[in-house]
């Protein structure tokens, strides 16, 4: 958001730096002075748990790149290699393991939040669209980064998920199986595989840095959304970044880290599938071949669909039909606090991830295929239909006026001072 | 998986089925967690004696057994065991392969120099090499959907990380007489625990088969129990190293959230929110 600039370079070397390259007065600007809505709740505070994710994921994949030897015969005993005798290289490994489940978690919440608040209206659809490339960048990422230790997981879900593409062939014959052959670097998974999956491992993360950025970039110009989706429109809708928003970010980071160093330290493995510490092995297919649990919802609909391609398409619909929430979101309404009708079909959403999330763990067969087939529907329902209609015929509740009068009640003056809850009765109070 | 990798040739599986197992008490379970020495000794005993003959541990290497955290036999044991295998090394300055003693470096001698000569002498089944065995396994429960998630966070909240050693000791004292109406494969024997319950390992513990020197009853069950939590050192040898970093980690969180909590409380004192 643009505001009058209160730098003020202390020393000889900032004056000097200022007239030059203002990066101070803008890193003053953007993380100190930036006047961020009073009214953010816990919910707010996942962006800056997911750079942080994004740090942890490139620290600990750079050293464990420098240990790490991206070869079909040797992947599999590099990463045993950095587990035993690499000085804490355990604490690397488990860490991005994890830290990617931990990453995908807090992006998941962030997302939900940004439905439910409506943060992807006007002005904030270039922001929202950049967050999901962000996601997409994110899935990617993962799954290539999956096939890195060369389990038995790892080298079948490469060979599930990569030959999806041979789904083209029912469009036009010979082109699906040629872009596979592409992918592979040969007629099937093998260390040719491995090695450009590990590349691009490398260098995706990078770009999404760049992405990233863009994000935070989008975000400063529009600013903030806020739980009642009403704009900041005096001073006292808001506080400065700093020390408000950190160090609310800091205390619900700190607790973020508490889970993070829990599954680290006392369930490293409870995530991952034990079919991944055996080797890679091109002639034995495991029963079940399942997905990180990050992807099971998109697992379940790629599955729920009788028809390959159509699986395959609807899969990478569920994702991008996400670009277009600003507009299939028909409400005036942001913030789905006010939306009655809304609400419930919001928490029906969030039912039907966890839903799909559940059913793409279990066989595709019987019972568990019948409501996946539902959950998918719903799914599409609800981005399809239940977004334009509901914003036309729900009748919202009134919206408070300004951001300080829905935290300090009715009638509260405007340079706000006095602690009220957020229910309490709008008594007149003026201090 | 498990079938294949066991049987090798004879592929045996039981759609669908997988057999109950019992969760049992470890000592390295929890945050907590730590390995009995003793247990591990004896566990290595009854792996060097039993297990040994067919079965390898490939990324374990003998100083291990020396190292803090593991069975923590002295370095002069260590290297004497080592001593005991003939080790391939070379080439020597004439281009020559020769044998020579083992040392503390190398790393455990393989029972089969490759697959086929595993095969060979099994019949056909590949012994699947041990190093990583006891997470390379796991227990299957089955959850009603609605309990599902509370299943997940209570395992999550106790640090259940001991499915493979669960299944490694149900599978190790589940060998029975084959139910009557079951025909068995040739070569296979009956096992409660192994999915299918046709597995092509002979049932390898018997009561008294490994001396215990340390007064321990020479029973199926603690064989099965030594041998486990020797068999999950080797997949997780930083596990004491690993918990106790971890819970001075939690402590140092615990604080710091503490600060942090008061900090923004006293930051925002002033405003209403």
């Amino acid at each position: 958001m643009s505001h009058p600039s209160t730098y003020e370079p202390s020393n000889g070397f900032s004056k000097w730096l200022d007239r030059r390259l203002p990066v101070l007065r803008l890193m003053h600007g953007q993380f100190i002075e930036f006047p961020t809505p009073r009214n953010l709740n816990y919910l707010w505070t996942f962006g800056g748990i997911l750079s942080f994710c994004l740090v942890v994921q490139l620290i600990t994949g750079i050293v464990l790149a420098m240990h790490y030897v991206p070869s079909g015969d040797q992947a599999f005993s590099s990463i045993e290699h950095i587990m035993r005798d690499v000085n804490w290289g355990w604490l690397m490994r488990y860490s991005h393991a994890v830290g990617g489940s931990m990453f995908f978690l807090a992006a998941y919440i962030h997302i939900a939040r940004g439905l439910y608040y409506g943060s992807y209206k006007d002005p904030r659809e270039i922001l929202w669209i950049l967050g999901v490339l962000i996601f997409l960048l994110m899935m990617a990422i993962a799954f290539m980064g999956y096939s890195l230790p060369w389990g038995q997981m790892s080298f079948w879900a490469v060979t599930v998920i990569t030959n999806l593409f041979s789904s083209f062939d029912t469009i036009i014959p010979g082109v699906g199986s040629a872009i596979v052959r592409w992918i592979w670097g040969g007629y099937s998974v093998s260390e040719t595989t491995l090695n450009r999956l590990f590349s691009l491992h490398y260098l995706l993360p990078f770009i999404l840095v760049g992405v990233v950025g863009l994000h935070i970039w989008a975000l400063h110009v529009v600013g903030n959304n806020n739980p009642t989706g009403v704009e900041i429109q005096s001073d006292s809708d808001s506080v400065p970044f700093h020390p408000y928003i950190t160090m609310k970010d800091a205390f619900a980071m700190s607790l973020f880290w508490m889970i993070f160093a829990w599954l680290i330290f006392f369930a490293p493995n409870y995530l991952g599938h034990s079919d991944n510490y055996i080797e890679a092995n091109p002639l034995q297919t495991p029963p079940h071949i399942v997905p990180e649990w990050y992807f099971l919802p998109q697992y379940a609909i790629l599955r729920a669909i009788p028809s390959k391609l159509l699986g395959v398409i609807a899969m990478f619909a569920s994702i991008l039909v996400l670009f277009f929430v600003s507009w299939l979101d028909t409400s005036k309404v942001r913030s789905t606090k006010y939306r009655p009708i809304y609400k419930w079909f919001f928490w029906l959403f969030i039912f039907t991830c966890i839903a799909l999330g559940y059913l793409g763990a279990k066989p595709a067969e019987g019972v568990y295929l019948f409501y996946a087939r539902i959950f998918t529907a719903y799914y599409f329902i609800h981005f399809l239909v239940v977004m334009p209609l509901i914003g036309v015929i729900e009748r919202p509740k009134p919206l408070p006026n300004s951001i300080t009068e829905d935290v300090l009640g009715k009638g509260s003056s405007p340079s706000g001072g006095a602690g009220k809850p957020e229910a309490a009765p709008a008594a007149p109070e003026n201090r | 998986m498990l079938a294949v990798l066991l049987t090798g040739g004879h592929e045996v599986r039981a759609a669908g089925e997988a057999p109950h197992i019992e969760r049992q008490d470890w000592s390295f379970a929890g945050m907590f967690g730590f390995y009995d020495r003793g247990s591990l000794q004896r566990g290595y005993k009854v792996y060097k004696e039993v297990c040994a003959a067919c079965h390898g541990l490939d990324h374990a290497h003998y100083r291990n057994l020396s190292e803090p955290g593991g069975p923590e036999f002295s370095k002069a044991a260590v290297k004497y065991l080592a001593s005991q295998y003939e080790v391939r090394d070379g080439p020597d300055s004439e281009g020559q392969m020769y044998q020579r003693k083992g040392r503390p470096s190398d790393r455990f001698v393989p029972p089969y120099q490759n697959e086929q000569e595993a095969r060979a002498a099994n019949s056909g089944a590949w012994p699947p090499d041990l190093s990583l065995i006891a997470k390379a396994r796991s227990i299957h429960e089955e959850t009603a959907w609605y309990k599902a998630p509370l299943k997940i966070l209570m395992d999550i909240a106790r640090g259940y990380q001991e499915g493979g050693a669960d299944y490694l000791y149900a599978l190790l004292t589940g060998y029975q007489d084959a139910p009557e109406k079951m025909s068995m494969a040739e070569g296979m024997t009956y096992n409660k625990a192994f999915p299918g319950y046709q597995i092509a390992m002979p049932n390898p513990l018997a009561e008294g088969a490994v001396e215990y020197t340390d007064g321990t009853p020479e029973t199926v069950e603690n064989y099965a129990r030594d041998v486990t939590e020797f068999l999950m050192w080797v997949a997780e040898p930083k596990l004491e190293e690993r918990k106790r970093l971890g819970f001075r980690v939690l402590v140092y969180l615990l604080m710091l959230s503490g600060l942090l909590y008061f900090a923004k409380k006293l930051v925002w004192r002033d405003l209403g929110h």
